[in-house]
């Protein structure tokens, strides 16, 4: 009990109908000793936010296939922001136009994001390193 | 610190959150802010919910939590899911059924993993209870997969315990196991629109009729937690057994059991560690092991000797001579 563990919040916002990508992220998530709390379909940035704030994570991560990345993502980061959870680390995955995903990153809502096809142990690797250093 | 425990006090959900990972991660300051939130706790109830995986444990306690919200009571939640024994990870995967009340201020859900020792989750579990407790929480929901013993302790930290079973189908009910018959207050059988709900909910009617009366004897409840199902006639059979627990004296008597208990542990965790702070102070532990690995020294002696080096009454004493 005495170590501390990584948490992440791994959410599907908006109304895309199937979360099996979101599944096998979190199962390998876990595979990595994350603890990983999984909320299901269909979340607003608001239960998000809230979710995030309740369970104390570290990270959290957005699966969206909607196309509604560029209003849903920067919209969970304010409401973490509103939270004093700035800090949380901000993973998106899904299918995101490059420049799109630039463009999060750049203005800060979004520290990393994933597409179709990367390696799970990418994503692991990625989210084990920015929080444990 | 110290500041958390004011935030805490003042309703604020994050530092509800944050105080809730420190005693879970064992922070060493944890002590002292247990220590501050006592005088705020002892108005929680504390209901365990637990049976076999799957059985639909969060999605009873979804229903719950919207007729006591309806009563007007302020909830916390601890859903327990087991951490993998093989990376360490977990999904915590119980708030899917709850999501409906993430927006809710007076309900707070707290997801938990069961790490590595189980005596350290019944720990954690009663810690964040503790906080939740100070937080204002008037009803505590614990929800823990009912497979192991150590979980079966965990409920036992409960004042109500509901065990949530499912139609047996073809088996008989005696095939559950029996320390989780043992500790029901009330029993969900749900999934009763599955067959064998009628069959499943008499066997269990028939063990607790040949038991020898007790005071309290546990309804069984048919539940369908997919639709709204048996859930009113549920929470009245829970709260028909906090009635019978307050009224009975039952509850302040397990309430003293606890405290004993707590107050046992708390002083061994004293004693151990300040034995070890000395131990460690005074011997190089790895040159004796060495000895009695060569079997120059037995373990007997060298534990007796060890002990025979320290001052059992802590510094004060030492001064004081
Ligand atoms: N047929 C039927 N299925 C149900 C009922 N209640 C829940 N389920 C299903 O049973 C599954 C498990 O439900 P949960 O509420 O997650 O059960 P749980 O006991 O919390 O599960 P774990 O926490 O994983 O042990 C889900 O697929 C539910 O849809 C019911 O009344 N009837
Ligand atoms: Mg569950």
């Amino acid at each position: 009990m005495n170590s501390k563990k990584v948490r992440i919040l791994v959410a599907k916002p908006g109304l895309d109908g199937h979360d099996r990508g979101a599944r096998v992220v979190a199962r390998a998530l876990r595979d990595a000793g994350f603890e990983v709390i999984y909320t299901g379909l269909h979340q607003t940035p608001e239960q998000i936010a809230e979710t995030a704030l309740q369970e104390d994570v570290d990270a959290v991560g957005l699966s969206i296939l909607s196309g509604a990345h560029m209003t849903l993502v920067p919209r969970v980061k304010k409401l973490l922001r509103d939270n004093g959870m700035g800090d949380v680390l901000m993973v998106v995955g899904g299918i995101i136009p490059e420049d799109d995903g630039r463009e999060l990153i750049n203005n800060g809502h979004a520290d990393q994001v994933f597409t179709p096809g990367e390696p799970l142990d990418n994503i692991t690797d990625y989210i084990g390193s920015k929080i444990r250093s | 610190m110290q500041q958390l425990v004011t935030e805490l006090l003042q309703g604020n959900r994050r530092a509800a959150a944050r105080l809730i990972s420190l005693v879970e991660n064992d922070d060493p300051q944890k002590r002292e802010l247990l220590k501050d939130l006592y005088p705020h706790t002892g108005n929680a109830y504390v209901i365990g919910v637990t049976g076999a995986p799957g059985s639909g444990k969060s999605s009873l306690v979804d229903w719950l939590l919207k007729l006591m919200r309806k009563d007007g009571l302020k909830v916390g939640v601890i859903a327990v899911d087991p951490t993998s024994p093989f990376s360490g990870g977990a999904i915590l995967g119980d708030r899917i059924r709850m999501q409906d009340h993430a927006l809710d201020q007076d309900i707070f859900i707290r997801s938990m993993g069961t790490r590595g020792s189980l005596g350290g989750l019944s720990r954690a579990t009663r810690e964040a209870i503790q906080v939740m407790d100070a937080f204002g929480k008037d009803i505590v929901l614990i929800e823990t997969v009912g497979v192991g013993q150590s979980e079966i302790d965990i409920v036992r930290t409960a004042d109500s315990t509901l065990v949530v079973l499912t139609p047996a189908g073809g088996d008989s009910v005696q095939t559950i196991k029996a320390g989780i018959m043992e500790i029901a207050d009330v029993f969900a059988v749900n999934k009763s629109d599955l067959p064998g709900s009628d069959r499943t909910v008499t066997e269990v009617n028939m063990m607790l009729d040949m038991k020898k009366s007790k005071e309290w004897r546990p309804p069984v409840i048919p539940t369908v937690s997919l639709i709204n199902e048996g859930i009113d006639q549920l929470w009245e059979a829970l709260q028909e057994h906090r009635r019978y627990m307050e009224e009975s004296g039952r509850l302040l008597d397990i309430r003293r059991e606890r405290v004993g208990r707590e107050l046992t542990e708390q002083v061994e965790y004293l004693v151990k560690s300040s034995i070890w702070n000395q131990v460690k102070e005074e011997i190089e532990l790895e040159s004796l092991v060495e000895k009695i690995v060569h079997r120059r020294q037995d373990p007997y002696s060298a534990a007796a000797d060890l002990l025979d080096k320290i001052n059992f009454y802590g510094q004060e004493a030492e001064e004081g001579d």
